[in-house]
């Protein structure tokens, strides 16, 4: 697939490849309460979706509800064209292993060193020759740059640390599908600077298609305007002649007490009538 | 009203699936061996100071008064005997259940109750962990394992324990106390005592993982969970050993 030099219109977006992760007329109620109402997106391979939306907007249910650790009321969730909410949890455990999720607040296991748990997965997933874990291990931990606190404790880490090794976590079993659930949140802007680098990266170098909840507008903008370039080893910013291309697009969706008040590029967000939506405009 | 039974009847079913899945999860893969040795660990090796020193001063205290009782009627022999069939039947079984409620039923509501709230349950989720499996299984088989051999390890101290005040306040010998006492209890009183422990187990294990698993309201819920568990553990633990006792009687086997 061709990347086009700039978005074009969500609406027109081509439908040549199957979407990496699709929903479609989602809706889901807690007691009554609807918190999730008719959501529908596609994110393509490759692409970044970018949810934003105030506190209690939904958007780590959306993240849940692409894991199928919540199931929806009505409608369906297609994970690489295959449809995951009849399917019970055996069977959801084939489609995980292609996803790495960060949750929000790191959620690493306390009783375990970090070696521990970022070998978790493999382990779950039978790998049995611990030559092999160890060096995926020191590969993942090296990539965020967290190596010298193999034997720590998630306790003795900081908020940047424990973040940075909750991706090792989520990254160690290479999966194509990543869901950050505010991974820059609570962290300052130079740490989370290195963590949006790092999602950069993964997108750029491995085509990891990425769905990213922030609550920073500066996060937004690096992660729209900016790629990765491998032989620079840094970000420069996207669309200039010559340098690297963005695999796939970034898409933007807005939150609003679970309904979607907002999807689409970064130029049609800008152009958005929407007064509310502009605090939301960089 | 009706939703306060629905409620409850739930709350049993749920208790139930527990039950069963734990059943299910020794039968089939994946088996988390370690973490139930893990578990065996923290809850009987860990239990084990406390269940012996309440065990010892139980015995001592329980011959102390059987002691001053009977001395009344003449019939100071018998302290053995009351001391043995009192411990092995009901003080050895319930308190050392009591005590690793306390411990253990909290603790495993707590731990649990925080992963939930720190999301780790559903990171094991993620990464394809049935939880049930990684940490019900585990804490179950490990308290049905060793809670009875506490109990036993009670027992025998509090046994002890009493000895030693027969001897040295009723000066009973050896021989006087450890006789009467050894001969008092036969096969039916033996398998009595060891029944218990493992009800008690399923009801410490579970209502801790029970309360843990549905804990609402971050960090202030796993308090709220913490207590809960103890309390209804406990409680469970009375009302069973009543009801055991009784069926067992019931069917003449007591
Ligand atoms: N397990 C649950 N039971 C009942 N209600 C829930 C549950 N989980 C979430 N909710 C409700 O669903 C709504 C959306 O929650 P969600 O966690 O997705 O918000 P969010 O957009 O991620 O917010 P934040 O930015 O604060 O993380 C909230 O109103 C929340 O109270
Ligand atoms: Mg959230």
């Amino acid at each position: 697939m061709m990347v086009p030099p700039a978005e074009e219109p969500f609406s027109k977006r081509d439908q040549m490849s199957t979407p990496a992760i699709e929903m479609r007329h989602v809706s889901l109620a807690f007691d009554e309460k609807p918190v999730i109402d008719d959501v529908s997106f596609q994110v393509p391979p490759g692409g970044t979706l970018i949810l934003l939306g105030a506190t209690g907007s939904g958007k780590s249910l959306l993240l849940k509800l692409i894991l199928g650790l919540l199931k929806p009321d009505r409608g369906e969730i297609l994970i690489e064209g295959q449809d995951i909410v009849p399917l019970p949890e055996t069977a959801l455990n084939a489609i995980r292993k292609r996803m790495g999720i960060v949750f929000q607040e790191g959620a690493l296991f306390d009783s375990l060193p970090v070696y521990e748990n970022v070998s978790y997965r493999l382990r779950e997933d039978g790998e049995r020759d611990e030559a092999k874990i160890e060096a995926r291990v020191r590969e993942v931990l090296g990539f965020v740059e967290m190596e010298h606190a193999i034997d720590k404790m998630p306790a003795e880490l900081s908020g940047g640390m424990r973040r940075r090794v909750a991706i090792a976590r989520a990254i160690a079993s290479a999966p194509s599908i990543m869901l950050y659930d505010s991974p820059t949140a609570g962290l300052d802007p130079i740490t989370a600077q290195t963590i949006n680098v790092l999602i950069i990266k993964l997108r750029d170098l491995q085509g990891v298609t990425s769905v990213v909840v922030t609550h920073r507008l500066q996060d937004t903008v690096v992660l729209t305007n900016f790629v990765y370039s491998a032989e620079r080893k840094a970000l420069v910013p996207a669309f200039t002649d010559g340098g690297p291309r963005r695999r796939g697009p970034v898409l933007f969706q807005i939150m609003r007490e679970g309904r979607v008040a907002f999807q689409g590029t970064q130029e049609e967000l800008a152009r958005a009538a929407d007064p509310s939506l502009q605090r939301f405009v960089a | 009203m009706q939703s306060f039974l629905k409620r409850k009847v739930l709350a049993v079913q749920d208790f139930v699936y527990l039950f069963a899945y734990s059943f299910r999860n020794l039968v089939s893969p994946p088996r988390y061996y370690a973490d139930m040795l893990v578990q065996m660990d923290v809850i009987g090796v860990g239990s084990l100071p406390i269940v012996l020193l309440t065990g010892f001063f139980t015995g001592a205290v329980l011959a102390l008064q059987s002691y001053r009782s009977l001395a009344r009627f003449g019939e100071v022999a018998l302290t053995g005997q009351v001391v043995a069939l009192s411990v092995v039947l009901e003080l050895g079984p319930v308190l050392t259940a009591i005590v690793v409620a306390g411990r253990n039923s909290s603790g495993i509501a707590s731990e649990i109750g925080s992963m939930l709230v720190s999301e780790q349950i559903d990171a094991l989720r993620a990464m394809g962990t049935d939880p049930q499996r990684k940490l019900v299984a585990p804490r179950f088989f490990a308290t049905l394992l060793t809670l009875p051999l506490l109990t036993v390890l009670a027992d025998f101290i509090a046994l002890l324990g009493g000895y030693l005040i027969a001897f040295s306040t009723a000066h009973l010998s050896s021989k006087e106390y450890w006789v009467p006492a050894y001969q008092s209890l036969g096969p039916h009183d033996v398998v009595q005592g060891l029944l218990k422990p493992f009800v008690f187990a399923v009801i410490i294990s579970l209502v801790g993982c029970y309360f843990g698993l549905r804990t609402t309201g971050g960090t202030e819920g796993v308090g709220r969970a913490t207590t809960e568990a103890v309390v209804v553990a406990v409680v469970l633990i009375f009302v069973l050993d009543f009801f055991i006792t009784r069926f067992l009687i019931g069917i003449g086997f007591a």
